[in-house]
């Protein structure tokens, strides 16, 4: 039997259609597209091609809109420093406690540059509070960043709404949508959102591309000065194979959006329901009734995650956890403890995460499995008896030190 | 994923004495759950002879946690327990053929279990005196409330002289930045500022710009280097390897690796340490080369 990949939110297979897509412009199309000959020219038609399919994707207004980067990282990093250096004034930036380090990592940078950082709390659902969010929106707010779905939960942020809030306040709005872009239909001319960065490999396009969408007439300053390429906004030699992934990726996620919304989801609903049903103290993470069609995160109580993970992936099965463990951090996933889960559930959290590629059968293989696995560690666990947790397990057991 | 060792993987999927000691007289409760690990060690220990009879764990935590627990309940059976008290971390890593930087802390968990155990049966207090941080230096897991003491206790003010007291940032320097802002903090405290210089680093020193050695005769240049070489032997030898030398020609020294050493992916690594070491008691440039005795000769004809 096959193994069973169910991590889709860390990364996904390239799609056939979209290797084949690129192999021509390794070793046949491999000119340079900024060159007048015909070895660049070809290939910068085929680029030409790809934004318009990335274009179609986030339902842009313009080509010029999409700016080819190296990752969504990079689309991250360029959108928030821009706000900053085209504002100087503005020294605040508005974000959650729920995003994905490429953004959390660099607020904290910043805080320590001198900016002031608002990071946004949410409930126990993963949920934001508005009325909050409306209160901090300033003349002394360069950018407001908030994901549109989050990596681990899945649950989806009103961005749209958010943007409006923004844009009524005067304040540039970016959102990090690596997690949604393929996975829910977006369509940016309607929205007021100003930027929002994208990363190829989420949707089945290779690692090394990423896409930062900016709307025409935001203040913009580049990262990467140096050359011409994307009309200056990103100086460097175009990744033309990438592109041209990216942009048959793109194509492809626009006529499966339905399926992923559907057929993808109902696979994760099964998974859910039927974990839920064999194991007993486990709970959904997250928003169920705002969440990415795709993703399910379970917490499993009083075990630990990594060696949940050790053990699924002995049998073949693909998944990731918000331990501390499987970051090599101190700290269990901050969007768990963000969400107030107990340290006793948030160490033990899985997340198994599908792409339009997983099946049916699968999704039955791994409710047989998971049960199996999560009795075998608790039998080790101090927390856990002979039929079920011990009685008042934190008295029980209750450790010294930290 | 974490590069586990087989052992550490078997002591993970089979752990052995799983579940709490019948009849147990002495345990020990230690980790945290924030970090998500924690161990219970129970102990069933002979009183007249205080050997430990019978030992079993209950972890909540990864798999280097679990085998770490597993492996102390197994080394503990048998020992009395001043004997039992004896094992460090380090013992507890090595029977497990070896932990990742990132998961050392799992090993200090079972030492301190032990301890615990141990006081509980004797009747005393045991206090934990294990404060952790995160990880900064990954070359030589050293974590930040250790750089921080000890940039406190020894008055330091350079990631030179941190990496001189501890180790940290000695290896691949990745986690400078990391040890300059721990810097920056503790001298803050004191109401002074770090001042870390440049961010040059400065040009390699050139071979022949080291000073002059004096030079030399050709019989006490080979005798040096065999000298050398019999230094060396010792770390060779002890992984079933060794080294011979073949010849010298001018700046050139062929050696031959034998045993464990040839075609092993460190032979690269270990020639590299025999030149270093060449070059310094030397005093002079020089070049290993490895060489085949047989096909040395040969060519020599």
């Amino acid at each position: 039997m096959s193994d069973i990949y169910l991590d889709n939110n860390a990364t996904t297979m390239v799609a056939p259609e979209v290797f084949e897509e690129m192999k021509p412009y390794f070793c046949e199309q491999f000119g340079n597209p900024s060159s007048l000959h015909s070895f660049g020219n070809k290939v910068g038609f085929a680029l030409k091609k790809a934004r318009k399919q990335v274009q179609d994707l986030l339902g842009a207004e313009h080509d010029s809109e999409i700016i080819f980067t190296s990752c969504g990282t990079e689309s991250d990093s360029t959108a928030i420093l821009s706000a900053l250096k085209a504002q100087p004034e503005r020294k605040e930036v508005i974000t959650t406690v729920v995003e994905h380090p490429a953004v959390l990592s660099l607020c904290e940078y910043l805080e320590s540059e001198g900016y002031t950082v608002h990071k946004l709390e949410v409930d126990s659902k993963g949920r934001l509070d508005l009325d909050k969010y409306k209160a901090l929106l300033s003349d002394k707010v360069a950018i407001v960043s908030v994901m549109w779905a989050n990596n681990e939960s899945g649950t989806i942020f009103p961005v749209e709404e958010m943007a409006k809030m923004a844009a009524e306040a005067g304040v540039l709005f970016h959102t990090d949508a690596v997690q949604a872009v393929g996975k829910i239909p977006i369509n940016l001319k309607e929205s007021a959102i100003s930027m929002l960065s994208l990363s190829g490999h989420k949707l089945h396009a290779p690692k090394g591309i990423g896409v930062l969408y900016l709307r025409r007439g935001v203040r913009y300053r580049p990262l990467l000065r140096g050359g011409h390429q994307e009309r200056g906004r990103r100086a460097g030699t175009e990744n033309a194979p990438a592109i041209v992934g990216l942009g048959k990726a793109c194509e492809i996620a626009a006529e499966h959006m339905a399926f992923e919304n559907t057929e993808v989801k109902a696979m994760r609903d099964r998974l859910e329901q039927g974990i839920l049903a064999a194991v007993p103290n486990c709970f959904v993470t997250g928003d169920p009734d705002n969440r990415l069609p795709n993703t399910a995160s379970i917490a499993f109580e009083y075990i630990e995650g990594e060696a949940i993970l050790l053990l699924l992936n002995k049998v073949g099965i693909a998944a990731s956890s918000g331990s501390a463990c499987t970051s090599g951090s101190l700290e269990p996933s901050h969007v768990m403890r963000a969400m107030g889960i107990p340290y006793t559930a948030a160490h033990g959290t899985v997340r198994f995460s599908f792409s339009r590629y997983n099946t049916m059968d699968e999704v039955e293989r791994v409710i047989q499995e998971v049960p199996g696995i999560v009795a075998q560690l608790r039998k080790l666990s101090p927390y856990w008896g002979e039929n079920g947790p011990v009685e008042n397990p934190d008295a029980a057991f209750a450790p010294v030190y930290a | 994923m974490w590069d586990y060792s087989e052992k550490v993987k078997e002591h993970f999927y089979n752990p052995k004495n799983a579940g709490a000691v019948e009849g147990a007289n002495g345990v020990g409760d230690v980790g945290s759950i924030s970090c998500g690990d924690a161990l219970r060690l129970t102990l069933k220990v002979e009183p007249e002879t205080e050997v430990i009879l019978d030992a079993g764990f209950q972890t909540f935590g990864c798999g280097s946690a679990i085998a770490s627990s597993s492996a102390l309940t197994e080394m503990v059976k048998g020992l009395t327990l001043d004997e039992a008290l004896k094992i460090s971390n380090q013992d507890i890593a090595d029977f497990l053929d070896g932990l990742p930087p990132e998961k050392m802390h799992c090993s200090v968990m079972g030492r301190e279990a032990l301890q615990a155990a141990v006081a509980n049966y004797r009747g005393e207090e045991w206090s934990d005196d294990h404060e952790e941080g995160a990880l900064v230096c990954k070359c030589f897991a050293i974590d930040a409330v250790m750089i921080e003491d000890t940039i406190r206790a020894n008055n330091l003010h350079s990631v030179e002289e941190v990496t001189n007291y501890t180790k940290a940032g000695g290896g691949c320097a990745s986690c400078h930045e990391g040890i300059e802002n721990i810097l920056s903090k503790v001298l803050a405290e004191k109401g002074e500022s770090f001042n870390a210089g440049g961010a040059a680093v400065a040009a390699p020193v050139a071979a022949s710009a080291a000073p002059e050695a004096p030079k030399l005769g050709t019989l006490a240049r080979i005798r040096k280097i065999e000298a050398v070489l019999d230094a060396i032997r010792p770390a060779l030898q002890a992984d079933n390897g060794d080294v011979e030398l073949v010849d010298v020609d001018g700046k050139n020294i062929y050696v031959h690796l034998t045993g464990a050493c040839t075609g092993c992916q460190m032979a690269a690594m270990t020639l590299g340490g025999i030149q270093q070491r060449l070059i310094e008691e030397l005093g002079e440039f020089v070049k290993v080369i490895p060489a085949a005795k047989e096909s040395l000769v040969s060519m020599g004809a």
